[in-house]
Order: structure tokens, then sequence, then C-alpha cells
């Protein structure tokens, strides 16, 4: 089980109300290769992973959602105070007559999430190689996000999201190499 | 934008998201090097310091997790007290 703790991971801080930029970070939120996805994938990688390295798996998805928070926080800070003017100049006319001002799993050109985005394949091997490559998308997808955001304090937060993905990519990497450690042991004995 | 709550709240909860930080990256780190005597020290040192951040928080805005206790005999202070987007 999990519980709840009412604070975020990092703080998030927005300067000013900018609903172009919240319509880019949906592309984390309900995006191929968002947090959302990214959090699914792990937690359900873990069951028919080996028991050396479920925790990795375990441990990385409950910071996804973590990191989700942190994007829904974002999304909803820079559109609260929105009119439906501005969120019709910003491109979410489309967003706004379906969903209000509410939160919805899209990505960043109004795509619903799907759960075709994820795989588990049951092998270590392939689900450790997904897990690494999912990783390097979202560090290049908060690199873009950073290039085109023009609010300093939001890059503040998402320059920490983008670490992050790094840390769990190096963690894969090593989860990796228990398994073919292990699996080479197999073989000597 | 404003800040709608007093400094020393975010002071605080800064420090907390802080000595969580740390606690996160080392769980992580020692999911991979679970023979790690030296972060293992670590993990448990700021394991402590995290709870007494949190106790010393909670005393003054109230709980941050569920299952802390509700200091006030009948306010049910969990949903009285902001929300992560709301500060």
């Amino acid at each position: 089980m999990w519980t709840y703790e009412k604070k975020l991971q990092y703080p998030v801080k927005v300067s000013t109300c900018n609903p172009t930029l919240a319509k880019y970070l949906m592309e984390q939120y309900g995006g191929a290769d968002g947090e959302l996805a990214a959090a699914l994938r792990y937690m359900n990688q873990r069951y028919t992973i080996p028991d050396k390295v479920i925790g990795v798996l375990n441990d990385i998805a409950t910071e996804e959602f973590a990191h989700l928070e942190m994007i829904a926080t974002m999304i909803y800070k820079l559109t609260k105070d929105a009119t439906p003017q501005q969120l019709r100049d910003a491109g979410l006319a489309e967003h706004y007559v379906s969903h209000d001002s509410a939160l919805f799993y899209n990505n960043a050109a109004g795509v619903p999430f799907t759960a075709a985005y994820i795989q588990a394949k049951g092998d270590p091997i392939a689900d450790l190689y997904e897990d690494i490559a999912a990783e390097e998308k979202a560090r290049a997808t908060y690199q873009w996000l950073i290039d085109v955001s023009d609010d300093p304090d939001l890059n503040d937060s998402l320059r920490f999201l983008r670490e992050r993905e790094v840390v769990h990519s190096q963690r894969f990497r090593e989860a990796v190499e228990i398994l073919k450690d292990e699996r080479d042991q197999k073989k000597v004995f | 934008m404003d800040k709608p709550y007093p400094n020393d709240y975010y002071k605080q909860l800064e420090e907390i998201q802080a000595a969580d930080f740390v606690l996160v990256e080392l769980t992580l780190y020692l999911d991979t090097h679970p023979d790690d005597g030296q972060a293992i020290g670590q993990y448990n040192q700021f394991a402590q310091y995290s709870k007494q951040l949190k106790r010393a928080f909670e005393s003054q805005f109230g709980p941050l997790q569920q299952g802390s206790l509700n200091s006030s005999p009948n306010v049910w202070e969990w949903s009285k007290s902001p929300w992560p987007w709301q500060i």
C-alpha cells in the first residue's frame, strides 16, 4: 500500500499565469514518455522482475508518482487564473470545451494517454532496456521544455526533474549489470 | 506569485523536502548497492533527522502524513491544512 505525504518532492513555483507553458508540460503529464507512463510501466513490471532488482522498480515507480504530482501542480498553477480567452490564445480551446480548467491525461498535442505507450515483456533485460530508454526520452523532453520555457521559477523545478531522470537511468543500468552478473554466476556453477 | 502562508511554513517544509530527498536518493542507491555500510549509516541518520523535522512542522502547521496525530480534539486537521498544489 501507499500512504500520502502532504508535500511535493521538490518545491514548484511559477512566476506568472502562462497557459501556453502549461500546454507544453502536458507532454510530461499524459504523454508517451511522461511521468504517468513511467510510473505505471515500472509499477507493473516489478511483479515479474527478478527479486534482486524489484526494489529499483518499486522505488523509482513511487518517485514517478511524486513527479506526476509536481507536473500537475505546475499545470494547475499556470492555468488556474487563466480566462477562456487566454486559454484559447494558448491553443487550449479544445481542452477547455471538454474539461474547463480541469487537468486531463493528454499529451501536449491533446492526444489522450493510452497503455499502448508502455510495455511489459516479462523478459528482465528487455524490460530494463525499455526503462533506460524511457528515462533518456524523459530527460530529453525535460531539456526541450526548459529550452522553450521563459519562466525561471518553473525552470528550477524542471531542472530538478531532468536530473532525476539521469539518476533513474543510472540505477536501471546498474540493475542490468546485477542481472548479468547473476546469470554469469549460474553458468559457472 | 504570492505566498499565502507564513515564511516559516515554506522554510520548514523545504528543510523536510531536502532531508527526504537524501532518503529517496540513498534508497535508490542502496537498491543497487545493498552492501554499502556507509550509505546505510547515512540513511539511518537522515531517517531520524527527517522524523524530527516533521514532528516540529506538524506541531505548528498540522499533519503532513496519514497516520500523524491530530492535535485538535474536535477539528479534523488533515483536510483543513493546505494541499501541496495550493501553497
